[in-house]
């Protein structure tokens, strides 16, 4: 976080990676940090605008096949991303958005070259995996279950230099073992849309990452925690 | 004009088994009928609908949003010239169109309400006359087809047909489709939410508009896609017309959306020869449609029913809704969508300083979705706890589908 102690966060190209209430993400951040009496500064920026390469939090939401290809395309040929990964900003990335962040992925029948910032593909799965998904997170990362809705038709295989996510107990995921990937202060999922909301302690841990604050103070959850205990307590028994 | 009374054997025998079907099934309770009526009849005869169009003048009615009320108005307007056949509980796919079409028996007129994605179907099986096209946003999310592929699909249809349009200039999606079409008339229908129509369908380019308003002068910056100068506007509480005649519009129904689907329908009635003088106090007469706007009283509560069912749809009850105590209620089974992401796309900020209640059974997602929103709420478990927890006066309930259904049920299915 720069030395003004704003923070930036950053929605990256609304205009072709947001479909299911992906701004979701973004609103919850900007929230989560104003009630720990931070300066938020929220933007959007389109697929035509540069890449700002000093934020702190990047968001990438999800997106039909073309214009996801599209975005892997112009955020390859901008580099700001990359500038600002290499300086330790964090990443977000959901779904469509999330598959751009590794080698390679599959749009419209052809292999498409991604950014290459998480050791991870993504390939055709055999069908559309559609539903909620839930699974145990990486200890490491000391956050409780992830719960969310996935709606892809992508299989992601992860290279030796990141880790899952979650260990799936519901749903598919990268292929019904694994869920997501992070690697140092970038971090993907399939939990689409606004997966934060079903996940404040990951909505933290993110802002934890940008702020390099150790803590912060707790903030009431109770409707997000009785919005968790539902999903979870739904989809138990559907192993 | 008469129907011709000469349908293949094969095309009579289908109408009376979808008539007998029919009839059973509202017999033993088991829906309208209008749904498993028609598909028995399309078993026997695939052209059934075909048939039972020909000899019929029809217009469709197509669109995301409105289309059930924008055909009832229409069929209420087209009322003025004669008998009018109409899929009025909603049930608008072929299966429906035919079981309406058999169960009115020969008329002169009909209008059927289309789903978005059956419309080039029933263009060719019906060959209407005119085809009012409202407008394509998001809906159901885990199924729909991507909002740009629709109106290509409808682009595709509608290309070299000697159909006429009435069409909403206000929608970018709805021009593109109407694009290469010669006879449009087009109507400023309005357009709240612009969030599946910032980028051009035409061209990929960006999408600006003048101003913030409903009926925006739009245009693409980088192609020749605009907005077309529309020969039906509104202007407050009336109706413009091509003539410049200003008509004053005084429906039961609430809200700008539902004075611009009577624009639409008073311009469909017009292409069938009715002046909107003689179309108005039919449409005055619209009291509610499948439940939507009905007004219930119960326990000294005025209880108004706002159907909604994709973010563009809860931004027009936004609009309808009175500033008084308001019940939104959620679902998330098969006919929603599985998925509750959409409520972040809604901004539900027009209801800070109005009492709101949240029920349902994904409440919670709302919850979280309205904290974040910072609009107060308060959960109740039933909707009879929600009556218990306002005072005498007007409720408005704004409900997704199913949510809908199930507090029509509690009010004796009020229609
Ligand atoms: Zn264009």
């Amino acid at each position: 976080m720069s030395t003004e102690s704003r923070l930036r966060i950053v929605w990256l190209y609304p205009d072709l990676l947001s479909t299911y209430g992906d701004r979701g993400n973004l609103l919850i951040l900007a929230r989560r940090a104003h009630l720990r009496g931070l300066t938020v500064e929220p933007s959007e920026v389109r697929s035509d605008q540069p890449v700002p390469v000093e934020a702190d939090i990047y968001l990438l939401g999800g997106g039909e096949d073309g214009p996801q290809a599209l975005a892997a395309q112009r955020l390859i040929a901008d580099g700001g991303l990359r500038k600002a990964v290499e300086r330790r900003a964090v990443v977000f990335a959901v779904c469509a958005g999330y598959q751009l962040m590794g080698a390679s992925f599959f749009a419209k029948g052809q292999r498409c070259t991604g950014l290459e910032l998480l050791d991870l593909s993504s390939d055709r799965g055999p069908s559309r995996a559609v539903g909620e998904l839930a699974g145990e997170v990486d200890p490491d990362l000391g956050l409780p279950t992830l719960t969310g809705f996935e709606n892809h038709g992508g299989r992601t295989h992860l290279g030796p230099d990141v880790r899952p996510l979650a260990r799936v107990s519901v749903g598919v995921g990268n292929d019904g073992q694994t869920e997501g990937a992070w690697s140092g202060t970038v971090l993907g999922t399939y939990s689409h849309g606004p997966a934060l909301s079903r996940n404040p302690a990951l909505a933290d841990l993110l802002l934890r990452w940008a702020t390099g604050r150790q803590t912060l103070e707790p903030l009431d959850d109770t409707w997000s925690d009785r919005l968790r205990g539902e999903r979870l307590t739904a989809v138990k028994g559907t192993t | 004009m008469r129907v011709t009374t000469h349908r293949p054997f094969r095309a009579r025998l289908a109408t009376s088994v979808s008539r007998g079907a029919a009839a059973l099934s509202r017999a033993t309770g088991r829906g309208d009928g209008s749904v498993i009526g028609g598909r028995l009849g399309l078993i026997i005869d695939p052209d059934l609908l075909a048939h039972l169009a020909a000899g019929r003048e029809i217009a469709l009615v197509s669109g995301t949003n409105g289309k059930t009320t924008t055909t009832r108005l229409t069929a209420a307007a087209l009322g003025v010239r004669g008998p009018v056949a109409t899929n009025s509980y909603g049930a608008n796919m072929p299966t429906g169109h035919t079981s309406a079409l058999a169960k009115a028996g020969e008329t002169p007129y009909a209008v059927l309400e289309v789903d978005e994605h059956y419309l080039p179907q029933v263009l060719a099986a019906t060959g209407p006359r005119v085809i009012a096209l409202l407008n394509l946003s998001r809906d159901q999310l885990d199924r729909a087809k991507e909002v740009a592929m629709m109106a290509q699909l409808w682009r595709d249809a509608l290309r070299d047909k000697p159909v006429h349009l009435v069409a909403n200039a206000d929608d970018p999606m709805v021009v593109f489709a109407a694009a290469e079409s010669t006879n449009v008339t087009w109507v400023a229908a309005g357009q709240r939410w612009h969030d599946d129509s910032w980028v051009c369908p035409e061209c990929g380019g960006a999408i600006v508009r003048a101003d913030d308003g409903v009926d925006a002068d739009w245009r693409c910056t980088t192609c020749n896609l605009r907005r077309p100068a529309p020969q039906w506007r509104l202007d407050g509480e009336a109706v413009v017309g091509p003539d410049g005649n200003r008509y004053p519009v005084h429906l039961q129904l609430p809200g700008r959306v539902n004075r611009a689907n009577a624009a639409t329908a008073l311009a469909v009635a017009a292409r069938f020869g009715v002046a909107p003088a003689d179309a108005l106090p039919r449409l005055a007469e619209v009291a509610s449609v499948a439940g939507r706007y009905a007004q219930v009283q119960r326990d000294g509560r005025a209880i108004r029913l706002l159907l909604a069912k994709n973010p563009a749809g809860w931004l027009e009850a936004f609009d309808m809704a009175d500033q008084a105590p308001t019940l939104l209620s959620i679902n998330a089974r098969d006919p929603d969508g599985l998925d509750t992401s959409w409520l972040f796309d809604v901004d539900f900020a027009p209801l800070r300083g109005r009492p709101v209640l949240i029920t349902g059974d994904r409440a919670f997602d709302l919850a979280v979705r309205l904290e974040v929103n910072e609009v107060p709420f308060r959960h109740v478990p039933t909707f009879a706890a929600a009556l218990a927890a306002v005072p005498p006066g007007r409720l408005e309930v704004i409900a997704n589908y199913t949510a809908f259904q199930d507090i029509r049920a509690e009010l004796d299915r009020v229609n």
